[in-house]
């Protein structure tokens, strides 16, 4: 009775898996897999822009995850896969982004914040160091008298 | 008072930009495909799977490919829009049925109204990804020599229709 039970419980547990294979989708092929996985990496999901699609579970990810697949099998390389991709959804697909005029204040902007901040802290020392050194400088007796206003011994001050 | 011009000035330009940066709207990439000609496909058809319908039917018509799908909510708000404008004559509509069940979107076009001249079906959504589709509903507008010339990404609002469509067909039917 028990044990019947306990087959009935494991065929549940399996039923899920039955249902999964629904889609006709192949990853039998570790090897494509994991170059799936490198080059989907490279490439936003445009449902969950902060995501790549390998990242991603949207059915868009998904689908373009499959399209990439696809084309590999097909032969098609790397780079004309990344073409392909930006030819349909614009440079905003690739996660990375490129080199160019137009991206430049963003790939260097950071560099040149440092550059400017490392300036301005450069003039203020500068200035600083000036300051101190235009600092009057105190005769033989107002050192005495600073000297013994600090020990406490009165001097002429308050009284 | 100079030192406290600087700050302020920084802060301000710094307001600015955020000020901009609110009034973008990131969802919202701009299609590459625009001016290009529009990606061909041969796709069978929505009502008759016996049929195919492709973009090269159309040289030479003004159109319109509304991607669409029935499990699409922002689609099902955007419907009465379409029926309207189907009613009007303005421009043939053709709709991309998406990644759908095909009797779940033939049942919606029979209880909202069918504003399609015809609708391809793209079950596996390839032909959606080579159009660059990323979120249902998106409409392109294709002129007579076959380029995409607009793109609505989202539902189209009356105000779309009114201010932005319409010229732009009417443009594209002049020239």
């Amino acid at each position: 009775m028990r044990s019947k039970f306990l087959v009935v419980l494991l065929l549940l547990l399996v039923m899920p898996l039955a249902h999964a294979d629904q889609a006709v989708i192949k990853k039998d092929d570790p090897v494509l897999e994991k170059r799936v996985m490198t080059l989907s990496e490279h490439l936003r999901c445009l449902v969950c822009q902060n995501q790549t699609i390998a990242d991603s579970n949207a059915e868009l990810a998904v689908d373009l995850k499959n399209q990439v697949r696809e084309k590999l099998r097909q032969g098609q390389t790397e780079q004309e896969i990344l073409d392909y991709m930006v030819k349909r959804y614009g440079e905003f697909v690739l996660f990375k982004p490129l080199v160019k005029s137009t991206t430049w204040l963003l790939w260097f902007g950071p560099l040149l914040l440092l550059l400017l901040g490392l300036g301005v802290l450069i003039v203020i020392l500068r200035q600083r160091r000036k300051l101190m050194q235009q600092a009057p400088t105190l005769s033989a007796d107002e050192h005495a008298r600073a000297a013994s206003m600090l020990s406490g011994n009165g001097g002429e001050g308050h009284s | 008072m100079n030192r406290f011009l600087l700050p302020l000035g920084v802060f301000i330009v710094l307001v600015i930009f955020l000020w901009i940066g609110l009034t973008l709207n990131p969802r919202e990439v701009p299609s590459p495909l625009i001016n290009k000609v529009a990606p061909t496909f041969r796709l069978p058809q929505l009502q008759d799977s016996t049929k195919t319908i492709g973009p090269e039917d159309l040289r030479g018509k003004v159109w319109l490919l509304n991607v669409w799908a029935s499990w699409c909510v922002t689609c099902r708000q955007e419907h009465p829009l379409l029926v309207e404008m189907g009613r009007q004559n303005l421009v043939p509509i053709y709709g991309l049925n998406y990644k759908d069940n095909r009797d779940d979107g033939l049942a919606l076009l029979k209880n909202s109204g069918d504003p399609y001249v015809l609708s391809a079906y793209d079950r596996e959504g390839n032909v959606g990804i080579d159009w660059g589709v990323y979120g249902v509903p998106e409409t392109f507008v294709i002129d007579k020599s076959g380029l995409i010339r607009h793109k609505f990404i989202g539902a189209l609002t009356p105000e779309l229709i009114q201010n932005k469509l319409i010229p732009l067909i009417k443009e594209l039917n002049g020239a």
